[in-house]
């Protein structure tokens, strides 16, 4: 028998179901190497269902919990739900325990879980955040968690793989938050078709590690089970500075020959940043041709804009600017590391300078949780990856989806506006 | 095996996209989910929660439950006694979370052919859908026997409480 050529995704799945090769479409059973949950859909909801079996988690060294729904506690409930989940992780004798540290798409990584090959299920549909540093990660909901939790393993359908290709280098003020509204816009919310999805090209390569992982991220917002980057030299130093081994499966990546549904190609260096209308990431195009809304709020949170680089790229827009009058900028960093390294290198300085409010680290109001949430007819203009009606709020609340850049950018005007004008202009 | 023309639910029809902060507000979260499943689909059904019987079932067209991994959007439906979602495509996780919780997500490129309304019948492991109303037969792709032995089973956890107690 000749060897198959597999796509990256095949590989790890092959792996992990110990086969020598899987073919798509075939339902293979994988062991998974890495479980996440956090505390919305993590211990209040899977409890119950490992009490009811009668049995613990499979193995505590391979599940991470993450506090950041309900953080920090605004009522007696949301208290109550994180103290569940730390009473949880302690009766499990889970090590890798996150209190409030972050949002767990963004923690995991930065504290050197992730590497290239492994197979990972997350409690969370922002899991193929996972799929940036080359490994298989999916999301899941409560009772398939507590199924994995159980036994260690769980069903999947091998996907095809959609090649995304992307060559040039990206001009400045555009990010890959563009590059994802662009797609969202190309291929619909159902394009990926829950197969997996692997970006490539020479935009890929040359983009630094938080800026993978946006792409990886909006995977789920394409509809896709993954979103692949196969690991590299930028992956490798970014594990190990965050304390992690890169593993043996860095370098490994798709055979060239190996069977995919569609690849498409795309040239970053054409791309205008990009603003999506209410109410969907599809409905995104050109800033250029973008209505000038007026804004009550502009928003930069949740693990898709709120990276120590995105909060960056909002810095350069603002340092030595302010806030429109009448509008107001939340910023919630995606972790309590990138706050203390915005910190440091002055970034939130640039940011709070210019008047904006700082909230809790914690998925917030991108998910209606917490602080910051809209009114009644509120327009807000948000770094985050989805913008359903209702979602950030009130029912008729309109929420306008950009990069960091364009969030900053508008936030100055009082309106949405191309954050080019202002990184050409240099500091006022 | 069709079901009885008595056992035959009524259709609620929607369209595209229909997404899981729809169907599961984020602000009734952190309450009971009986709580939420009164507010399922209030921003563009108000009456649907109020309105619905056990054994309604769902109908959507492409991307049904796309979105959040919150398992509470197929939950919610269940607790207002919907017994099927219908639609031309699903978002994956809810697609799994469905089966996991019971509740059958059939695949139909045909849903075009369903009115609110109308009553119908299911055959999932046959992939048929009989509707009463309009006097025709609509095709569903067939469950896969993995999904189908789940839901049989009740849902992933009496599923998995069979094999591990089986096995103890």
């Amino acid at each position: 028998m000749t060897a198959r050529t597999l796509t990256l995704a095949e590989k790890i799945i092959a792996r992990a179901s110990g086969r020598e090769a899987v073919r798509p479409g075939e339902i293979v059973t994988c062991k998974v190497d890495l479980a996440m949950i956090h505390d919305s859909g993590g211990p209040r909801r899977v409890k119950p269902v490992l009490e009811r079996l009668g049995v613990g988690v499979w193995d505590p060294k391979r599940v991470v919990v993450v506090s950041d729904h309900y953080v920090p506690a605004f009522d007696a409930e949301s208290a109550a739900i994180l103290k569940l989940t730390r009473e949880w992780a302690r009766d499990q004798q889970i090590e890798n325990f996150y209190d409030q540290q972050g949002i767990c798409h963004v923690v995991l990584p930065e504290r050197g879980h992730l590497r290239p090959g492994m197979f990972v299920v997350g409690g969370d549909s922002h899991s193929p955040t996972g799929g940036a540093f080359g490994a298989y990660m999916f999301g899941v909901g409560a009772t398939d968690m507590a199924g994995v939790l159980v036994t260690g393993e769980t069903w999947i359908r091998v996907p095809e793989t959609i090649r995304l290709q992307w060559d040039g280098a990206l001009p400045d003020g555009v990010s890959a938050k563009d590059m994802m509204l662009k797609l969202c816009a190309t291929l619909g919310m159902d394009g990926g078709d829950y197969q997996a999805v692997e970006y490539s090209g020479t935009t890929i390569a040359a983009l630094a590690m938080t800026e993978r992982m946006t792409l990886s991220n909006m995977a789920a917002e394409l509809g896709a089970q993954t979103g692949l980057i196969a690991g590299d030299e930028t992956t490798a130093d970014y594990i190990r500075q965050a304390g992690g081994d890169p593993g043996a499966f860095v370098g490994v990546q798709g055979d060239a020959d190996a069977a995919c549904r569609v690849e498409h190609r795309f040239d970053a260096a054409a791309l205008d940043p990009q603003v999506a209308a209410p109410h969907s990431p599809a409905n995104s195009g050109s800033v250029l041709d973008a209505d000038k809304a007026r804004i009550d709020q502009a928003y930069i949170g949740a693990c898709t804009g709120a990276k120590l680089n995105d909060l960056q790229m909002a810095a350069r827009v603002l340092k030595g600017r302010k806030v429109a009058s009448g509008t107001r900028l939340f910023v919630a960093p995606a972790s309590t590391r990138i706050t203390a390294q915005a910190a440091a290198d002055g970034t939130l300085a640039a940011l709070t300078g210019a008047g904006a409010i700082l909230l809790p680290s914690g998925c917030g109001a991108c998910a209606g949780y917490g602080a910051g949430v809209l009114a009644e007819g509120e327009v807000c203009i948000s770094s985050t990856a989805r913008n359903f009606k209702g979602r950030m709020g009130a029912k008729s609340s309109q929420v306008y989806l950009g990069s960091p850049y364009t969030v900053a950018a508008s936030a100055v005007m009082g309106r949405i506006a191309d954050p080019r004008d202002f990184l050409a202009e240099g500091a006022a | 095996m069709s079901e009885n023309a008595e056992n035959a639910g009524r259709a609620w029809v929607y369209g595209d996209n229909v997404d899981t902060d729809l169907l599961a507000p984020g602000a009734y979260m952190k309450g009971p989910v009986e709580t939420m499943a009164a507010h399922c689909l209030e921003a563009i059904d108000p009456d649907f929660a109020k309105t619905a019987k056990a054994g309604d079932i769902v109908v959507g067209g492409r991307n049904f439950g796309m979105g959040s991994s919150r398992e509470q959007a197929a939950q919610v439906l269940g607790i207002l006694g919907i017994r099927a979602v219908i639609a031309k495509s699903f978002g994956g996780i809810f697609y799994r979370n469905a089966f996991n919780l019971g509740l059958f997500a059939l695949v139909c490129p045909d849903v075009d052919k369903i009115a609110s309304g109308d009553l119908l019948t299911l055959d999932p492991a046959a992939g048929k859908i009989e509707n009463l109303t309009q006097g025709s037969v609509i095709a569903t792709e067939p469950v896969p026997d993995h999904l189908l032995n789940i839901v049989g089973a009740g849902g992933l956890v009496p599923y998995l409480e069979k094999k591990i107690k089986g096995a103890a």
